[in-house]
């Protein structure tokens, strides 16, 4: 079902944990859906993503995505890191299932959403960044199911 | 995934290892007796033969007459079946259908296709630990009600119901009762007379059968039509050539299982309580979903709080260890279990159930085994789970 680099990411998870006054935080999906990422940046006085963790409820393809959002982020200005697309995540990882994609789209709403904390706590605007949802799914129609 | 490891297979509800003396029994049916049973010459009699022979046998196990037993291809077919056909023959009484939230979807989605066709049904709610509530049945009994289906054992918390207490509110009320049995038939004794069921499903690779093959056991004088039109097989109500060898190890299958089922789901019952036990003491925030005693003797479902399903059902799996969850993720929509949802687990706690279900061959060394992996694995997803940081941060 995933990629052999889905399942690298999925048993061996890059950047778990925690920053301690992290520069910023951004938590995004709901449980309800069974997926919620919370990813920590630290970022320098020039703007660069010193460091980033994550913690991530979810599927083997949320672990995975949470883990190379990381990975593509750090070391990354944040004008950079802005550019980091849920396409990316993906190709990274080579590729996910059509049901997971999703997941990589929560990765990258979780980057911008840690993204626009740090902006509103150093009073800074960040071009191209949006608010970001709370809930990935807010919006999107459900299919409705054949019988 | 990995070949050289060992694997513990323990998702015996999804489906069973076809039993050696089953395959046994089947192999001369398919390169030696192959004749068709409806063919004329004494070479195919030996086939009808065969399958008369296991029909007997089936029948008996439920004491039912062999002439009740209507073979399907599979479990799915016999619950369509028994829902349309009853819907259509008894449209002129009424239009009304009982059955539960926790119904197999062979059931459930039939349901919601005929409400599409002008049929109103009736969801009955289930307790917390997956009981139909049975003064809600009777209530929901009106005059245009014609069929009442409620499973016999849920497939996913293993939850018995009280199918002898229906089938007597169903007789009383003259209304048709079917219930799907495909995971309590062979596990459970069954008497179709004595719980007043009137039509029952069964799947033969729930116990230790082929896959491909079922039946539908309807009551003498239910009046329902053929489901698929053809030739003149099983009573001119379910066409097709037979499945000759799939019911000859449907047969074998089920008398081995009748044979066994005392020494059998005592062992199992033991060794299920054991796992459980474990889990339970040694997990914290874990919660057992469905009945403590009144489940399938196989059947142990769990719901590991702050986790998701299928990240704990792809790690165990990286320990050879075959089971299944309720999560979205495993179900391929955005909710979990409905289920889990009607015993009233809210969605983040339904995500991260576990389901592993035993069979004869299933030791304790395995369990231990998998009591510590699940350890392991759950404490190791925590780690990452931000929803156990809150909870944690809360303390």
């Amino acid at each position: 079902m995933y990629s052999e680099k889905v399942m690298d990411h999925f048993q061996n998870p890059r950047n778990v944990g925690e920053i301690e006054d992290a520069s910023g935080v951004g938590t995004v999906g709901n449980a309800k859906c069974g997926d919620i990422m919370r990813i920590y940046l630290d970022i320098d006085e020039n703007q660069v993503i010193r460091d980033v963790k994550f913690k991530t409820f979810g599927c083997g393809a949320a672990i995975a995505t949470s883990s190379m959002a990381t990975e593509l982020v750090k070391g990354k200005d944040i004008h950079e890191a802005l550019k980091v697309t849920n396409k990316a995540v993906m190709e990274a990882l080579d590729g996910l299932p059509p049901v997971k994609v999703h997941c990589s789209l929560l990765a990258e709403e979780a980057i911008h959403a840690a993204l626009w904390d740090y902006a509103e706590k150093h009073g800074i605007q960040i071009e191209g960044l949006e608010k970001p949802k709370s809930d990935i799914h807010e919006g999107e129609e459900e299919e409705s199911e054949e019988y | 995934m990995n070949d050289d490891k060992r694997m513990i297979y323990l998702d015996n509800a999804a489906t069973t290892k076809t039993a050696p003396e089953v395959v046994e029994a089947m192999l001369p049916y398919f390169t030696e007796l192959y004749g068709n049973p409806s063919s004329v010459y004494q070479f195919a009699q030996k086939s009808k033969e065969a399958v008369a022979a296991s029909r007997e046998t089936i029948a008996g196990a439920l004491g039912a007459k062999p002439e009740e037993i209507y073979f399907t291809a599979g479990g799915t077919e016999a619950d369509n079946w028994a829902i349309k056909a009853a819907a259509e023959a008894y449209r002129a009484k009424g239009n009304h259908i009982i059955t539960s939230k926790i119904e197999h979807h062979a059931v459930l989605h039939t349901c919601q296709w005929l409400e599409k066709q002008g049929f109103e049904v009736t969801y009955l709610d289930v307790d917390e630990t997956g009981i139909v509530k049975l003064d809600q049945l009777e209530r929901a009994i009106r005059p245009e009600t014609i069929l009442i289906s409620v499973m016999f054992a849920n497939n996913e918390i293993g939850t018995i119901q009280p199918v002898k207490e229906i089938g007597q509110i169903a007789r009383r009320h003259g209304v048709l009762f079917h219930t799907d049995a495909v995971q309590a038939f062979g596990q459970l004794p069954i008497q179709v007379d004595e719980m007043n069921i009137d039509m029952l499903s069964s799947s033969g690779h729930k116990l230790n059968g082929p896959k491909g093959i079922g039946f539908l056991y309807i009551r003498k004088g239910v009046k329902i039509r053929s489901f698929v039109h053809g030739g003149a097989q099983e009573r001119k109500r379910r066409a097709g050539t037979e499945n000759v060898p799939g019911i000859v190890g449907y047969a074998a299958a089920v008398e081995r299982a009748v044979r066994t089922m005392e020494q059998r789901t005592a062992r199992e019952r033991e060794l299920r309580d054991y796992l459980i036990s474990r889990v339970l003491a040694e997990v914290p925030y874990t919660r057992l979903n469905g009945h403590r005693t009144k489940r399938l003797p196989n059947n142990a479902n769990f719901s590991f709080q702050f986790v998701e399903g299928e990240s704990l059902l792809i790690m165990l799996d990286m320990e050879g260890i075959c089971g299944s969850s309720g999560s979205a993720c495993t179900s391929g929509s955005l909710d979990p279990s409905h289920v889990l949802l009607a015993i009233g687990l809210p969605h983040e706690i339904a995500h991260g159930s576990l389901r592993l279900t035993l069979s004869e061959e299933t030791t304790k060394e395995e369990l231990d085994y998998v009591a510590e992996a699940i350890k392991k694995i759950v404490e190791r997803l925590r780690g990452m789970s931000p929803l156990y940081e809150d909870f944690i941060r809360r303390q």
